[in-house]
């Protein structure tokens, strides 16, 4: 197998700028569609025990003023998930909601109810943001220790292009983004890390192999092609357990196992396109090995 | 020849044979129990008890397993939940309502697994039900008014000195007033012969023509806030166990905030009563001989029984007043117990006071403190609904001289031990919160929500599972085999080691397991590349086996440990899902570490290492 990826790098190169360039214009100008978690608000959910009318249920709320319920199915006809701000003053709670159902004869089973205080939600916000800085700052000083700078550079556009594409398909389809939505982009950086590293791993491995001959973008294609079968089986087995979770998981990890399977795509398409583009941009060399930082330890050997 | 030696596969095994010993508890069935607690105001707590549990339970012919006495409460384990219903309603009954009853399940691990510290795993309220509460501590309003009530007895101080001085509280500082600078220069005296503001004091100082700006030090701050968030903590965990909650957590979280969590429970309104009551405190002075029955009423002393004291029926203030209780030494090394109050408190103390010492009197009246503690008294009807009953009960926990005038800081001496005064202290604080809180995030999950979140996890994690094993099996056929056993052996590790460090378990933490089976097999993916990729090389078989595993190592150790930080980070940052997420992910990744790597190997030493192969293909 010999994929000429390298000669295919600008191809990608433009693909990965115009998603990033929509990614970006959504996200200033539609923004993400933030879970209660971040807003703060109250949440129900209802169990009913035939198909919910959602049009009773909204008849009924809307004799609650100031306040703009939002009422749609949960995971099947049957159950409802209620959702809404309260007025400036917090009087209208999960009891008004579930007097004014039950008065209107219409309160279902309530399976679960939430109320998160604005103040919490803004924190959250904020730390959610910290965190992936931390961590993209964490794996560029390991990187760094560990292989070469370069190396570094290409993982960290790696992660960037890959938060910023998920955030963007987030924010154009209108998809909840709730805090598993955080933790499931957290897990990607993790993710796409792990491919960036066993790409950058071998591309290190030939640079330093003396018998290797050729130019930079011959080592580095040939670096791809040995890799390229892992990367996709690794890709593959990760996505089928997603699949289940997407399919019987149920409706609280749906949101959750949607991130992360759209970041396993992408993060294995950024560990051969972006990292190679940056690899090349920053004209990575044989010389660049010569004093490695840290060689490999292969004391691992129990035979 | 690949072949590992003995002790390396014995070690290997071993490892694995403790996991599965430390993984069973999770698959016994659990049984359904009761747990009897006494509340604070008994004492009772005894082998009496037991018998008497006992013989009631037996005497209505209510099978049951066993009682087990713990440190305040009874375990009562039921065959089935009949019996454990009704003897939910006959113990209510034949304690009159007293014992706080909480229904519960009991695992049923089996005796020696128990003895070996075997557990199932904690599961947390998305899987179990309950209910969440988040409360902040209004830490901002505290320090204000703290800093007003220490202004107010720094003036009283000053004035009793003749200085004369008044004050203003903005925020947070203290504007302390003089007429002329002869008496602040004396405050300032007094200020420094206390320590109030030297370096590492509690007080920064700032001075403006005739006034004195105090500011707490942030060191001191961040002192007071941790002991106010400490005393709520304190607070809150006697009320939470008036509910009668089985294994309720009271916890703090961050700097400020506490977090509740109530299993089983579903009524968010009574809990949130308990949680949120007020002050339980009524100082009171001692009735005069003479005075008619009126104007008094009698109350027993709370740790001497058959003795009590006629108190006035007028309330010189309550426990919202009191904004601090500790106990300590006299000059002379006697224990007291320091109280501090706020302004009202304050004020009102000064005015009950100032006629009634023993300045005044020569032989001062006698000042009492009622402790009143809302007992509940819970019945169940037929259709085992709670009826819930509260009681108030007052006792007296001090009565003691007045000796002088008292404001906004006092104490109460002539106490018999040190113990003595810890205890009033603690009396004398508990039931107040020290700092205001507020409700900042609540949540209910019903019991039906968890046990279908349990399942679906469940489920998810077996379909993944069996989905990610053929097609193993089918790529990598006897290597994609070893690769499965060892998958399966993460699945147990993982299980084992949750279980053992009393890890919780939640939905998104199921969810972390799940994608922990996705890129453990990445590892076994990585080193069956490397060998194919030294066979196609024309290397022996043997030695393409070798050389693939440790090929592979260098690249496998740079991706965990990578994750791993990203996981930590989660961790350390993550709140509620995000962190049930990190923990399983963060032990996923280090056992699959152990499983793809070495449990891998020493199977594919089984197959392969011990023969000549002519031909290998992956």
């Amino acid at each position: 197998m010999n994929i000429p990826f390298v000669r295919y790098n600008n191809l990608g190169f433009i693909t990965s700028s115009t998603l990033i360039v929509i990614a970006c214009i959504s996200l200033l100008f539609k923004g993400l569609n933030l879970g209660q978690e971040f807003t703060g608000g109250i949440a129900l959910q209802l169990k009913y025990d035939q198909k919910a009318e959602l049009p009773k249920i909204r008849s009924s709320l809307s004799k609650i003023e100031n306040v703009d319920f939002k009422v749609n199915n949960f995971g099947s006809d049957n159950e409802v998930k209620i959702t809404f701000q309260s007025d400036t003053e917090l009087n209208i709670t999960v009891d008004t909601v579930k007097n004014q159902l039950e008065a209107d004869n219409y309160l279902g089973k309530v399976v679960m109810t939430a109320t998160v205080f604005p103040q919490i939600g803004e924190e959250l916000r904020d730390k959610g943001g910290i965190a992936i800085l931390v961590a993209m700052l964490v794996i560029l000083v390991y990187i760094i220790f560990r292989f070469q700078i370069k190396f570094g550079y290409g993982a960290i556009a790696a992660l960037f292009h890959d938060v910023l594409i998920i955030l963007g398909i987030f924010s154009v389809f209108g998809l909840d983004f709730d805090l598993s939505v955080l933790a499931a982009i957290l897990a990607i950086v993790g993710y796409s890390l792990n491919d960036s590293i066993v790409v950058s791993d071998r591309i290190r491995e030939n640079f330093l192999d003396q018998n290797k001959k050729g130019s930079p973008e011959v080592l580095i294609n040939d670096s791809l092609n040995q890799v390229f079968a892992r990367t996709i089986i690794t890709s593959f087995t990760t996505l089928l357990v997603l699949i289940s979770l997407l399919v019987v998981g149920g409706e609280d990890l749906r949101n959750f196992s949607l991130a992360l399977a759209i970041g396993v795509i992408i993060g294995s398409y950024s560990s051969i396109f972006i990292v190679v583009k940056v690899l090349l941009a920053t004209n990575l060399s044989k010389k660049d090995m010569e004093k490695p930082k840290n060689e490999p330890e292969e004391s691992y050997s129990l035979d | 020849m690949n072949q590992f030696k003995i002790w390396q596969i014995g070690l290997i095994y071993s490892v694995l044979i403790v996991g599965i010993i430390f993984a069973m508890p999770n698959f016994y069935p659990t049984k359904p129990a009761l747990q009897v607690g006494f509340g604070a105001s008994s004492s009772v707590l005894n082998t009496n008890i037991f018998q008497s549990v006992t013989s009631e339970l037996e005497g209505k012919s209510i099978e049951f397993e066993k009682i087990e006495l713990n440190d305040n409460s009874l375990k009562i384990i039921f065959d089935d939940v009949e019996n454990q219903l009704a003897g939910r309603r006959a113990l209510a009954e034949y304690s009159d309502g007293d014992f706080i009853i909480a229904l519960n399940s009991e695992p049923s691990t089996p005796e020696w697994l128990r003895s070996l510290g075997g557990k199932p795993v904690n599961l947390g309220l998305d899987l179990a039900g309950g209910i969440h509460f988040l409360l902040e501590v209004d830490t901002k309003r505290y320090s204000q008014e703290r800093l007003s009530s220490e202004g107010a007895s720094l003036v009283e101080e000053f004035l009793s000195r003749n200085i004369n001085a008044s004050y203003s509280s903005t925020g947070s500082e203290i504007k302390l007033s003089f007429i002329n600078s002869n008496n602040l220069e004396q405050a300032r005296e007094y200020l420094n012969q206390n320590n109030f503001i030297t370096s590492g004091s509690k007080y920064a100082i700032s001075q403006s023509g005739n006034n004195i700006n105090l500011q707490y030090t942030n060191e001191y701050l961040a002192e007071i806030i941790d002991y106010a968030v400490e005393q709520n903590l304190v607070a809150l965990r006697n009320r939470v166990n008036e509910l009668g909650v089985s294994e309720p957590i009271v916890q703090r979280q961050g700097r400020s905030r506490i977090v509740v969590e109530l299993p089983g429970v579903q009524d968010s309104t009574s809990a949130k009563k308990i949680i949120g009551k007020t002050a339980n405190l009524e100082f009171r002075l001692e009735a005069r001989p003479n005075d008619s029955f009126l104007r008094k009423e009698s109350f027993p002393f709370k740790n001497q029984p058959g003795r009590t004291v006629f108190l006035e029926k007028v309330i010189v203030l309550t426990g919202d007043n009191v904004t601090n209780a500790q106990s300590s030494f006299d000059e002379n090394g006697r224990p007291q117990v320091n109280i501090n109050l706020d302004i009202d408190g304050g004020r009102a103390m000064q005015n009950a006071t100032k006629d009634n010492s023993a300045k005044v009197l020569g032989k001062g009246r006698n000042l009492g403190v009622l402790l009143i503690e809302e007992k509940t008294k819970t019945y169940f009807d037929e259709n085992d609904n709670v009826i819930q009953e509260k009681v108030p009960v007052r006792q007296i926990i001090s009565n003691a001289e007045i000796q002088n005038t008292l404001g906004t800081s006092f104490r109460i001496t002539g106490l018999g031990s040190s113990q003595e005064a810890s205890e009033l202290a603690l009396l004398l604080r508990a039931g107040a919160l020290a700092a205001p809180m507020t409700f900042v995030e609540e949540q209910t999950i019903g019991p039906s929500l968890g046990q279908e979140n349990i399942e679906k996890g469940i489920n998810s994690v077996i379909i993944g599972f069996i989905l990610v094993f053929i097609f193993m099996l089918i790529r990598y056929k006897l290597f994609g085999l070893s690769a499965n056993i060892a998958l399966m052996s993460n699945l147990i590790l993982v299980t084992a080691i949750m279980s053992t460090v009393g890890a919780t378990l939640t939905l998104p933490g199921i969810a972390g397991i799940v994608l922990t089976v996705g890129m453990a097999v990445d590892a076994n993916v990585l080193i069956f590349a490397r060998i194919s990729e030294e066979l196609k090389a024309n290397v022996d078989p043997q030695n393409a086996i070798r050389n693939g595993f440790s090929k592979a190592f260098s690249t496998i150790m740079d991706a965990n440990i990578t994750t791993l930080l990203v996981a930590l980070i989660l961790y350390a940052i993550g709140t509620g899902p995000i962190k049930g997420f990190a923990v399983t992910l963060s032990i996923g990744i280090v056992t699959s570490i152990f499983t793809a790597i070495l449990v891998t190997r020493s199977l594919v030493n089984f197959i392969y290492g011990y023969r000549r192969i002519e031909e290998l293909k992956i």
